[in-house]
Parts: structure tokens; C-alpha cells; sequence
């Protein structure tokens, strides 16, 4: 699914030039679920931004589904990542004046479909994170929990091929950590590829795959026996 | 432009912005309503000024004699020129075709007039019926001198307003009554009025030929006043004005005799010259409140421009988000143009009609002297709609252009 070599990037600060990933290879099967950890500094929010076409890597191939992203164009890019990729912040992002149900249909808006499929297709992904019921309230009327399902939800409306998600749980407590970890195993469990970043080992434990990262370079790739964080609430 | 998606999230937008839009809105719609509030304003002073210049007949002519200055044909200098009964009629008969109204004037200088216990010293002076429509007068009661009286050397008069008040204080109808002028009884015909205020009322007519009978003033006359044939425009007015106050001149020189470079003796006094100042006057005003306008619209291009900026950069990590979520930097840029240009728009109209009305409906109760009627050029008021909505596309575009070229990432992490 996911297919990177020799990936470079590095940043201008000023008249000095940080090198941030210094190489990568790196690849991921359909259906696999990954954390990718390391200290902060260690390159990995970069590699995801790379990987979710956000940022642009300097050096290096980057195959997306059998899709060579390469030299992209604002435009194009904007629609492989309307197609292809789901985001998870650490932040929410949810767009703060649009009630849920508004801001699960945006990518949607982006695909092109009509008003009432739209509201239709995002109704049912509330309910699959189990927020139906909360469907006409604003990010500001929910909790961490439930923003980021609610991000979790926008995340899969435009059924994207890979998810990213960028330390999901930083901003939550353990036990709503625990939840929307549990949402995201049970959306691994469909099949979808999905790409976790975080600093916590016990987040980490709970994909099926830890890549750790050190100073912009892999120095650690090893699959683990999932825990279940259904274990754990 | 027109997909229903579009309008749809622009409308869901605003309705959820309400503070943001209505600010915008409030720019544009003030900026609108001051600029033609002000045009109207100034319109509204072109008019008063207008009628305030307008006490007498615009293109009219005064002919006066003075003191010559020069040495002429062995005549000494110092003399007197007197204008006499046959330097009118030639000049009125010579133009009778180029000629609107025209009459001579004959001053009485002992202006004493009496009625009853009532007396007052009024410029009392001998005209011809055409002198009502030099002065612009309007009849209150009864009628001008016409010619008949003129013919019979009537001793008729017409009084001003200002007089009738003075001397009939009992608010009788004067017309009928007889006044005394220098102990002589004068029969009341009229009373006038005239837009030039109480200093013209003040005046008492009578037949010149009954003037210059019953006060000795033999064939005298103290000035002559003309008006021209209308023409159609003020060019032509002048210069046809121009050419009969040069021959006129030339004229009463070579009968009285006078140096042709002799400025003192006979003097033409042309309203339409001093018209043009007046014009003059009127296109500064003009252009002062065309400049106030430009700067009231700038001042709003401005403001919107300020707006459309903070608008943006509050919407950077929206922008950012929608990025990440698909959106191409042209529906971006889109999103932002098409919100601002409706809301500039639609506030914008409702600034032009709210002044629309504003003048429409408190613009003729104005009834100051110098204000009259103000209104405004609705095209000249749609046109700036226009520029301002334009101003404020492009004062949004640069900012969303450039908002939409950040990358996501960027654009995310700004809080």
C-alpha cells in the first residue's frame, strides 16, 4: 500500500539546514496497522506529513497505492488526498463553526457529491463512531472523546485507502485514549490501512506494528502482539 | 459560480459568521451611505446656491454712465455722461429681434413715501413693464406698470413687499389705496416680490414717462437694462452677450462723444460674466465633494480591504483544514471571493437605498438657504456599489490567493 525509499527532508532554519530524515525506507502492507514512535525531534510528524502529502520530501520515492507521488501540484495533490487519505489530529481540527454532521460531509463537499447524499453518508459514519446523537452540535458543545471521533468519522466519509492519524490521543485522557484506540482497532479490524504517530508505548502496544524512529532514521521495526484496548476500559 | 454546492456552503457560512458579516457589511454599507449621502448633499447645494443667484433674469445686461476720464475731440475731461430717452429707444429699436426684455430706469433721488401716519425714503424709480421680468419679480396683489399707464403718464405705483409691510401696517389691501411720493398722491396698483430678498422689496415702481414728468427729470435716464434672446447654451450666451454689450458701448460712445479706450464713462454691467463665476463657483463645489466622495470611497476600499485581510487570517487554519481535506487552492480562493463579493454586494445595495431613501423622503423638508432638494445620480451611486464590491474582491483575492498557496501543514499548525 505504502512504498517509500530513501526518503530525505530538511528544513532552512535560518542560515543552517536541519536534516530530519536522513533516508527511510519504509513499507506497508494493505490492512496493516502501524505506530510509528520516537522521541520528539525524531523526524516522525514529518514523515507523516510526507506521507499524507502535506509536506514534501526533498529526495526519495513515494508510492501510494501503486500512485508515484512525485512533483505534485497543489491541485493534484489535493485530490489524492481527498481520495486517498484520511487525517487524525492531535488538535481535532474539526472546523469550529459547522456542527458535526456538517464537518463529517466536508471531504465529501470535496468529492463532488450532492447535498443530501452527503448528509446521508456522514449520518451513517456517526453512528459508527456512535455519534448520532450528537450529529447538530458544535466542536465546542463536545468532549476531547468525542471531537476526535467525530474527527475519526470525517476521517473515513471519503472511505480514504490509508488513515493517518497524528498522536490521536495527545490531547486526551487515558481512558478516552482508550476508547478511540478501541474505534481505531475496530476500524483496522475492517481492513483499512491505518498509520498511528505517537510518543506513548502503551498506544503503540496496541497496533499490530512499532516503527521507531531515532534522529530521522528507522532504527527499529518490529510487528507485536496487538493488546486490545477493549482490555483496558 | 453558480453551483447550487457553492451557494449553499457560502450561505451556511455567513449564518454561522454572523459577527464577521455583518462587520463587512456595515463598512460597505456606511462607506455607501456617506459617500451618497454627501454627493446628494452637494447636489443639494448646487441647487440653493443656484436660486440664490437667480433674483435676477441670469443673462441680464446694466447699462451705466459715469464721469469721463479722458480727453476727447477737445472735450475735457471730468464731464458727466447723461443717457437720454433716445439712446434706449435707438438701442431697443436697433435689437429689437436679439432682445428679450428691455427697459430704461429713471431714479427718483427724494424717495419719501407716505401713506397715512406711515412714512418711509424708498428707492422709488420710473421703469418700463418690462422691468418685472428683468428683476424676476413676482406679483403679490394687483399687477405691474404696463403700457398703458406708461402711454397716459399714469400716477400709478407698484410697491415691494417690504414697503406694503411697512406702510400699511393694518395688513389692509393696498391696492387702490394712494400713497404720497414727495407730497404727491400715487395710486397703488401692485405689490411685487423679488428673490432677492428684502432689499429689492423695498423699492417702489412707477411709469418712467410719469417719472420723468411729475419729478422734472426731462428725457434722463439713470440706466438701461437688457436681457438677450435665450440661446441653447452658455457658451453661446456669453459670447452673444459679449458682442451686444460691446456694441452697445461703442454705441452710446460715438453719440456722447467719449474716448473708444475710455473705461469710466460707460459701464456694462454683464450678469452673464459674472454668471460664469458663479459657474465656476458651482463646479468647485462640485469637485469638492466629488473629492470628499473618492475619499470616502478609498476610506472604504480601505476598510473593506482591512476586513477581507483579518478574514482571512482568521480562516488560515480553516483554510488549512479544508486543505487537508481536498480542497483545491481555485475552490479556496473561490470560497473567500464568493462570500465577500455577497456580502459587499447585497450590504452595499442596502446602504444605496437606505441613503436613496434617506434623500428621497428628507431631502425636501430641508429648508435651509443654501439647500435645496438634494439628490443624487443613481447611476453615479451604482457605480460606486460597484467599485467598492470590486475593491473589496481584489483587496480578498491577494490575501486568499496566498492563503490558499500555503501548505496545509503550515497553514494546521497556526493557532
Amino acid at each position: 500500500m505504502i512504498e517509500i525509499k530513501d526518503l530525505h527532508k530538511s528544513y532552512k532554519m535560518g542560515s543552517n539546514s536541519l536534516h530530519v530524515l536522513k533516508g527511510i525506507n519504509f513499507s506497508v502492507a494493505e490492512g496493516e496497522l502501524v505506530s510509528i514512535m520516537g522521541s520528539s525531534g525524531s523526524g516522525k510528524s514529518t514523515l507523516l506529513n510526507i506521507l499524507g502529502m502535506l509536506d514534501e520530501a526533498d529526495e526519495g520515492s513515494y508510492t501510494l497505492d501503486g500512485v508515484a507521488i512525485k512533483n505534485l501540484n497543489e491541485k493534484i495533490a489535493a485530490r489524492y488526498r481527498n481520495k486517498f487519505l484520511g487525517f487524525i489530529f492531535q488538535s481535532f481540527n474539526l472546523i469550529s463553526y459547522k456542527n458535526a454532521l456538517d464537518n463529517v460531509a466536508l471531504p465529501l463537499y470535496y468529492q463532488g457529491i450532492k447535498r443530501g447524499e452527503r448528509i446521508d453518508k456522514a449520518m451513517s459514519y456517526l453512528e459508527k463512531v456512535g455519534l448520532a446523537d450528537w450529529a447538530g452540535h458544535l466542536p465546542n458543545e463536545l468532549s476531547g472523546g468525542q471531537k476526535q471521533r467525530v474527527a475519526i468519522a470525517r476521517a473515513l466519509a471519503s472511505d480514504p485507502k490509508v488513515l493517518l492519524a497524528d498522536e490521536p490521543t495527545g490531547a486526551l485522557d487515558s481512558k478516552t485514549s482508550y476508547d478511540v484506540m478501541n474505534l481505531i482497532q475496530e476500524i483496522n479490524d475492517e481492513g483499512r490501512t491505518i498509520l498511528v504517530v505517537t510518543h506513548e508505548p502503551d498506544i503503540a502496544a496496541m497496533t499490530k506494528r512499532i516503527v521507531n524512529l531515532k534522529d530521522g532514521r528507522i532504527i527499529q521495526d518490529t510487528k507485536v502482539n496487538q493488546v486490545r484496548a477493549q482490555q483496558n476500559v | 459560480m453558480f453551483e447550487l454546492e457553492r451557494w449553499e456552503e457560502i450561505f451556511d457560512t455567513i449564518r454561522k459568521n454572523k459577527l464577521r458579516t455583518f462587520l463587512t457589511g456595515l463598512s460597505v454599507a456606511s462607506g455607501i451611505f456617506i459617500l451618497v449621502v454627501l454627493l446628494g448633499i452637494g447636489e443639494g447645494m448646487r441647487n440653493g446656491i443656484s436660486q440664490e443667484f437667480q433674483n435676477d433674469a441670469a443673462n441680464i445686461m446694466y447699462v451705466y454712465t459715469g464721469v469721463t476720464s479722458k480727453e476727447y475731440k477737445g472735450l475735457n475731461p471730468g464731464r458727466r455722461i447723461q443717457m437720454k430717452n433716445e439712446d434706449f429707444n435707438y438701442t431697443a429699436l436697433k435689437y429689437q429681434d436679439d432682445l428679450e426684455y428691455k427697459s430704461s430706469l429713471f431714479r427718483i433721488w427724494s424717495g419719501l413715501v407716505n401713506y397715512g401716519k406711515e412714512s418711509g425714503s424708498y428707492r422709488v424709480e420710473g421703469v418700463y413693464p418690462d422691468y418685472q421680468f428683468l428683476e424676476n419679480s413676482g406679483m403679490l396683489e394687483g399687477r405691474f406698470v404696463n403700457y398703458k399707464d406708461d402711454k397716459n403718464f399714469e400716477k400709478v405705483v407698484v410697491l415691494g413687499k417690504k414697503v406694503r409691510d411697512d406702510l400699511f401696517k393694518d395688513r389692509k389691501d393696498p391696492v387702490g389705496e394712494y400713497v404720497q411720493i414727495s407730497g404727491i398722491n400715487f395710486k397703488v396698483i401692485g405689490v411685487f416680490t423679488d428673490p432677492g430678498g428684502e432689499r429689492e422689496e423695498s423699492r417702489v415702481f412707477m411709469p418712467i414717462s410719469t417719472a420723468q414728468r411729475v419729478f422734472g427729470g426731462g428725457n434722463n435716464i439713470a440706466n438701461m437694462a437688457f436681457t438677450l434672446q435665450p440661446e441653447d447654451n452658455f457658451e453661446a450666451a456669453l459670447a452673444a452677450s459679449n458682442h451686444f454689450s460691446a456694441e452697445i458701448e461703442n454705441q452710446l460712445k460715438e453719440t456722447h462723444t467719449i474716448a473708444p479706450d475710455d473705461d469710466s464713462a460707460v459701464s456694462i454691467n454683464n450678469s452673464l460674466e459674472n454668471a460664469k463665476r458663479f459657474y465656476d463657483l458651482m463646479d468647485m463645489i462640485k469637485f469638492f465633494f466629488w473629492g470628499v466622495g473618492i475619499c470616502t470611497i478609498i476610506a472604504g476600499v480601505v476598510g473593506v480591504s482591512n476586513i477581507m485581510l483579518i478574514i482571512v487570517k482568521e480562516r488560515t487554519r480553516e483554510i488549512g483544514i479544508r486543505k487537508a481535506l481536498g480542497a483545491e487552492p481555485l475552490s479556496i480562493v473561490g470560497m473567500v471571493l464568493h462570500e465577500s463579493i455577497f456580502v459587499t454586494a447585497i450590504a452595499g445595495f442596502m446602504g444605496l437605498i437606505a441613503s436613496l431613501l434617506l434623500l428621497e423622503f428628507v431631502g425636501p423638508l430641508i429648508e435651509t438657504q443654501y439647500i435645496s432638494n438634494p439628490a443624487v445620480n443613481f447611476n453615479v451611486a451604482l457605480t460606486t456599489v460597484f467599485i467598492l464590491v470590486i475593491a473589496g474582491a481584489i483587496a480578498g483575492f491577494f490575501p486568499a490567493w496566498r492563503a490558499a498557496r500555503i501548505k496545509p501543514i503550515v497553514a494546521l499548525r497556526d493557532e
